[in-house]
């Protein structure tokens, strides 16, 4: 089998508690060895001096819009901006055109994913039929197509009655039901957060509580079923102390945010920017203060990037028209490692909350460098400094609210089952 | 034109777009106020017209229907001998699914100089002009502004009152939904008066106080105090949304009445930005009392505009 050495990097693998030059050995699909110095003669070596060596990040929320919207995104352009952004694994949600709620659907993207032979899809199924919020989808078979989680997100399960019994059934296949938080009536005809900015704008407000009802919801079924609950994109100051409630008696609940609701508010909206809306929608400086406290403490599990391409043309229209959705593959990793600069988190944490949480949230074996693990890794250059570029994305989707941004930290390798599929930040030739 | 130690300042206009009262200055807001008093001499004049805009074109874009602003600009333009064409909505290709930068391209590929815009959604003017070369007159954006109207409302209440600096001015009814109101409240406070909003608490905005304004839920309580009461249409759909209970509560509570109005300062004002729901938000015996400015908002309508379109369409472009 073929064997690669990734030699002098700085290894993070918080499952592992290893955080210290070593070197990485790659056998075939699987981690032969983690050590430093590591004596052998590889068929390939990469020298990771002054780099950062990861389990293979993983990002358990995403948008690929196939089948239905090909034109914002598919399966091969999602996977190369997963890559582009050090990811060796994503979950697409079931918000497609058919909505993907069926076994057949989740073989679609299982195969597409193989057939390009680059990073892993791990599909998250519907949780009711079209999304409808009324009758539940078939989980075991959903399941045995390669779903990991089940989820409506994009939309809320408004009726309490099904989501206890969907938290109840999804016990039987041991999946997590990934929740969208909305409350549908609060949430109205709404397109920002409400609130000051929303008044001067003249557009219709979107309060916090739109949000934080449903969480205080959904933690009473997590409570009453047993069934697990992972909270999508939390968005206010007011969720999270809900969460972190639950959490300190035992509720068996996880929850992400995503990169923009730790760096930017509502003030990102003035001037009409239609790539600073999103849904949930971007809060104020107290809630991001509040989501880098979360994090921090662990109410946050994870950190996901709810990418969610549009197109030009869908976006460049009047604000309250436009879709709600910001693409985020290609920046999480650069946006996340702020909070490190900060000293919000630490290496390790940061690790973490992007490839290890994420896998046991979705119950799989991956997020580690142990011995015989699947050769999942992220070489990452931490001081190389980039400017976010519209011209440079590998999305089909440009709608990002960082264009400009000057970021410090990207991915420039990444591995994933042994196949080296970013190498130096490129995609090697013949790669789809 | 400000006068700072005696020296005038002369403000000079550079701007192609008017999209709200927001983006201006104390000294615009005066340059255009200014402007508007020659051009109402026009309007009184035999001939009705003066060559100021001669050869430039102005196109009204309107995708709410809307006949008194249209109206207003279109005879605005007329008095400055522009050409104007008119777009509604009905009719136009933007009810086969164009888009909104679309339909302006191609207005403007007919070498229009300014274009004026109604539209339903708060932005679209902000949109508009981002996209185009000609200038974008915003005639009402959703609920964000329509500087316009806040333009001629404080006119108007110069006219009446000779000042606007430390005036008390009480903004009443449907303050959230309305742009005429956040049109008010920036232009009346870049010039020194005192705003109150006045309406059920259902209709304030969140936050509207950080915009330097008074916030009452009793018309009663701050009548008295008021020089100018400017009643806001009450919008009869948005009992849909449960802001209020019956259009009967809401006159009982909010509609300016006779009885109410006896609690006023003799020589308050009342001004409305039309079209009147007669009865609900105001009797008709006060609407057409002799403290009602109305019609005169009206007729300042057409100088105010003639002058926002003056300066926008003869700007260096």
């Amino acid at each position: 089998m073929k064997t690669v050495l990734v030699k002098g990097g700085r290894v993070v693998d918080p499952k592992n508690k290893l955080d210290g030059v070593m070197d990485v050995l790659i056998e075939g699909d699987r981690i032969k060895k983690v050590a430093p110095q590591i004596a052998v003669k590889a068929d390939a070596e990469m020298n990771a001096k002054g780099k950062v060596v990861t389990p293979g990040l993983i990002d358990i929320h995403v948008h690929f819009r196939q089948p239905g919207f090909e034109y914002k995104e598919t399966v091969e352009t999602g996977l190369r901006a997963a890559a582009k952004g050090g990811f060796t694994g994503v979950c697409p949600m079931p918000n497609t055109s058919p909505v993907s709620d069926r076994r057949s659907d989740m073989e679609f993207l299982v195969g597409e994913a193989k057939r390009l032979s680059m990073g892993r899809v791990w599909p998250v199924g519907a949780v009711t039929l079209k999304q409808e919020g009324k009758e539940l989808t078939e989980f075991g078979e959903l399941k045995k197509g390669g779903a990991v989680a089940l989820s409506d997100d994009g939309r809320p399960i408004s009726d309490s009655n099904i989501l206890r019994r969907a938290l109840e059934y999804s016990r039987k296949f041991d999946l997590v039901l990934m929740v969208h938080c909305q409350d549908e009536e609060l949430f109205c005809n709404g397109c920002m957060n409400e609130g000051f900015v929303s008044t001067q704008l003249g557009l219709p407000g979107i309060p916090v509580e739109a949000e934080s009802v449903e969480v205080a919801r959904d933690i009473q079924l997590a409570d009453l079923t047993g069934g697990r609950l992972h909270f999508c994109h939390i968005s206010s100051k007011k969720s999270l102390e809900l969460i972190r409630q639950a959490k300190a008696q035992g509720s068996r609940v996880t929850a992400e945010t995503c990169p923009h609701y730790f760096h930017l508010t509502d003030e990102a909206v003035l001037n009409y920017n239609t790539y600073a809306k999103m849904n949930p929608p971007l809060r104020t400086q107290a809630d991001v203060e509040a989501i880098k406290r979360a994090l921090k403490d662990g109410t946050l599990d994870a950190i996901s990037t709810d990418h969610a391409p549009h197109s030009e043309s869908e976006k460049d229209s009047e604000f309250d028209k436009a879709p709600f959705g910001i693409i985020g593959l290609e920046t999480s990793l650069a946006l996340s490692l702020k909070l490190v600069e900060e000293g919000v988190l630490t290496w390790p944490d940061l690790v973490r909350k992007m490839s290890l949480a994420p896998a046991g949230i979705i119950g799989i074996d991956r997020g580690h460098l142990s011995e015989g693990a699947w050769a999942d890794v992220t070489v990452i250059d931490p001081a190389a400094e980039w400017a976010v570029d519209r011209e440079k994305f590998e999305s089909k989707s440009r709608n990002s609210p960082f264009l400009g941004w000057k970021m410090k930290g990207r991915a420039t390798d990444v591995f994933c089952e042994g196949r080296h599929v970013l190498r130096n930040g490129e995609f090697p030739k013949g790669s789809s | 034109m400000a006068v700072e130690n005696g020296v005038e300042n002369v403000t000079r206009w550079t701007r192609k777009d008017l999209l709200s009262i927001e983006e201006l200055s104390r000294e615009e807001i005066e340059l255009v106020l200014k402007t508007a008093e020659s051009f109402k001499e026009v309007s009184a004049r035999e001939v009705k017209k003066v060559p100021a805009l001669r050869g430039k074109t102005i196109a009204n874009l309107f995708f709410e229907p809307s006949t008194r602003t249209r109206t207003s600009f279109e005879v605005a333009a007329k008095r400055l001998s522009a050409d104007t064409i008119n777009f509604s909505s009905s009719g136009s290709s933007t009810s086969k699914g164009e888009s909104l930068s679309d339909t302006a391209k191609n207005i403007e590929a007919m070498h229009v100089d300014t274009i004026v815009m109604r539209h339903s959604s708060s932005g679209a003017a902000v949109h508009l002009a981002r996209s185009i070369k000609a200038g974008v007159i915003n005639a009402g954006d959703g609920i964000h502004e329509h500087p316009t109207q806040g333009l001629l409302d404080i006119f108007t209440m110069k006219e009446r009152k000779h000042k606007i600096e430390g005036l008390k001015v009480c903004l009443i009814g449907d303050i959230l939904h309305s742009r005429v109101a956040r049109s008010n409240i920036w232009g009346l406070k870049k010039l020194g008066a005192k705003v109150t909003v006045c309406g059920p608490p259902t209709l304030i905005p969140p936050g509207i106080e950080r915009l330097g304004v008074e916030v009452s839920y009793d018309l009663d309580k701050v009548i008295e105090h008021q020089d100018v009461l400017n009643i806001l249409r009450i919008q009869l759909e948005r009992q849909r949304g449960a802001f209020f209970p019956s259009i009967r509560e809401y006159a009982a509570e909010y509609g300016l009445s006779k009885e109410r109005m006896k609690r006023a300062k003799k020589d308050v004002i009342i001004m409305h930005p039309g079209p009147i729901n007669r009865g609900v938000e105001l009797a008709a015996e006060v609407a057409d009392g002799p403290q009602s400015v109305i019609l005169d908002q009206v007729t300042n309508g057409v100088a105010v505009r003639m002058a926002v379109l003056f300066h926008t369409t003869m700007v260096e472009r």
